[in-house]
């Protein structure tokens, strides 16, 4: 579907976290998006759509700046916006929660 | 008659007229209806293959919007670089919408003992991909077996008529593979994966695709909002064992559509079948046959069908480059025909 060119990966979070099937995935997504769901595979489109949510991007000069989200910093951004759980960022709650008692 | 450039399923190029094309797509339809007593194709799904088949452009392509997810066995190399490099290259220029790290011998058995290096590699990972990114293996139920493994191998017992052995040791092999890949994979998910991959289930036949099915409820019951995939070895489950049955059906035998439903109950988030290729067809042949089998699979699915299409699965030919001409008509055709939820 394109990745993270497009909403490939948020897409298949949805299959994978909540076993949707394709329509309701890209509906649930193009929904939490405010896009249409045709505008989901749509490199133009999700490009602006990515950066307002702080979704991810191609980490390369031309795609992202140090103002964009990207990887697990994306990642806490998708999780919240889907509201799906991405055990990654659960780690890094965990892990960076302060231990003084 | 003008003669179109088309493939074999062992990938060599042949032309033929469109009639000819069109009598491989009904021929094809009839063996995968014949074979899996399932119903053919419509006219009109044989209409649509027919006009993918027939045109002589190097690419086909779904329609814009009509784009499926893409999942893997496995992605990347491991020849240039590091795995994580792999996943990053996967995610960042070939854009594929899930990675899977793998290790080279790809088995669940092996990675018990190496299970710490692998969560160490799949925690980098984490950090540097946005996408999501599971783990596979095989339940590989062959690994369990004499001299190198735990149990006697019943593909010397079988032979020598020595059927009740036989039995018994793939009973005791699944209860082994079971617990390795759970092992495996609570160790994945703390290492923060978003998912795990049992690919190639069935390989070693009905007790083969016990074992995950087993698994994938033990991990499902731990873990309600996991990845979890199954992609199937072949078209139907082998009967190496024969009397095995989850949920009260037998496993040998058993058909995608039935496949899946076992598959869903035992709680998979994806499930993905194979159809073999048979390379003395061309491709065209192998993809009706292909759509024939799978058709009841997605038409009753509950969770997303993600059909495995490779070499020599799925319409694809059987190379170790398959052409682009080929794989491109195969993934259309079947996303199109199957209303596919990915690859």
């Amino acid at each position: 579907m394109g990745g993270l060119r497009t909403a490939g990966d948020l897409v298949a979070r949805m299959q994978m976290t909540r076993r949707m099937r394709l329509p309701e995935a890209k509906a649930y997504v193009a929904e939490k998006l405010r896009v249409a769901p045709e505008d989901l595979s749509d490199p133009v489109a999700m490009a602006d759509a990515r950066r307002g949510l702080g979704l991810g991007a191609i980490p390369t000069e031309d795609t992202a700046t140090v103002e964009d989200a990207l990887a697990i910093e994306a990642k806490v951004n998708i999780a919240r916006v889907l509201d799906v759980p991405v055990r990654s960022v659960e780690r890094l709650g965990a892990l960076t929660r302060s231990r003084r008692g | 008659m003008e003669r179109i450039p088309t493939r074999m399923g062992d990938g060599s190029l042949v032309r033929m007229t469109r009639d000819e094309i069109e009598a491989e797509i009904r021929a094809g339809t009839e063996a995968g209806a014949k074979r899996a007593k399932v119903e053919p194709l419509r006219d009109d799904e044989v209409a649509h293959l027919v006009d993918i088949f027939a045109s002589p452009a190097r690419f086909s392509a779904v329609d814009i919007g009509g784009e499926v997810i893409l999942t893997s066995d496995g992605v990347g190399s491991q020849d240039a670089g590091s795995r994580v490099n792999d996943l990053q290259t996967y995610e960042q220029t070939v854009c594929t919408d899930t990675v899977e790290l793998y290790h080279h011998d790809y088995s669940f058995k092996p990675i018990k003992p190496v299970l710490p290096f692998e969560q160490e590699t799949m925690r980098q990972a984490q950090f540097l991909l946005t996408i999501p990114c599971a783990y596979g293996a095989m339940p590989d139920l062959g690994r369990y077996t004499a001299p190198d493994g735990p149990v006697p191998n019943w593909s010397q017992l079988l032979p020598l008529g020595k059927i009740d052995e036989a039995r018994a040791a793939q009973e005791e092999a699944v209860e082994y593979a079971v617990e390795d890949i759970v092992y495996v994979a609570e160790g994945m998910y703390e290492a923060g994966a978003d998912g795990v991959n049992l690919d190639t289930a069935g390989a070693a036949g009905d007790a083969d695709f016990l074992a995950a099915l087993k698994a994938v409820e033990r991990i499902r019951a731990k873990y309600p909002d996991w990845g979890i995939q199954i992609g199937m070895a072949s078209e139907f489950v082998l009967g190496m064992h024969g009397e095995l049955e989850y949920d009260g059906v037998r496993l040998a035998g058993l058909w995608p559509a039935a496949q899946m439903k076992l598959a869903a109950k035992a709680g998979v988030s994806i499930f993905g079948p194979a159809v073999n290729v048979n390379t003395g067809k061309t491709v065209a042949w192998n993809v009706a046959r292909t759509c024939t089998v799978v058709k009841p699979c997605t038409e009753a699915a509950t969770v997303p069908v993600h059909l495995n299409g490779g070499m020599g699965v799925g319409g694809v030919p059987m190379h170790a480059v398959p052409p682009v001409d080929a794989v491109s008509r195969a993934s259309r055709a079947c996303v199109d025909l199957l209303k596919l939820d990915g690859l």
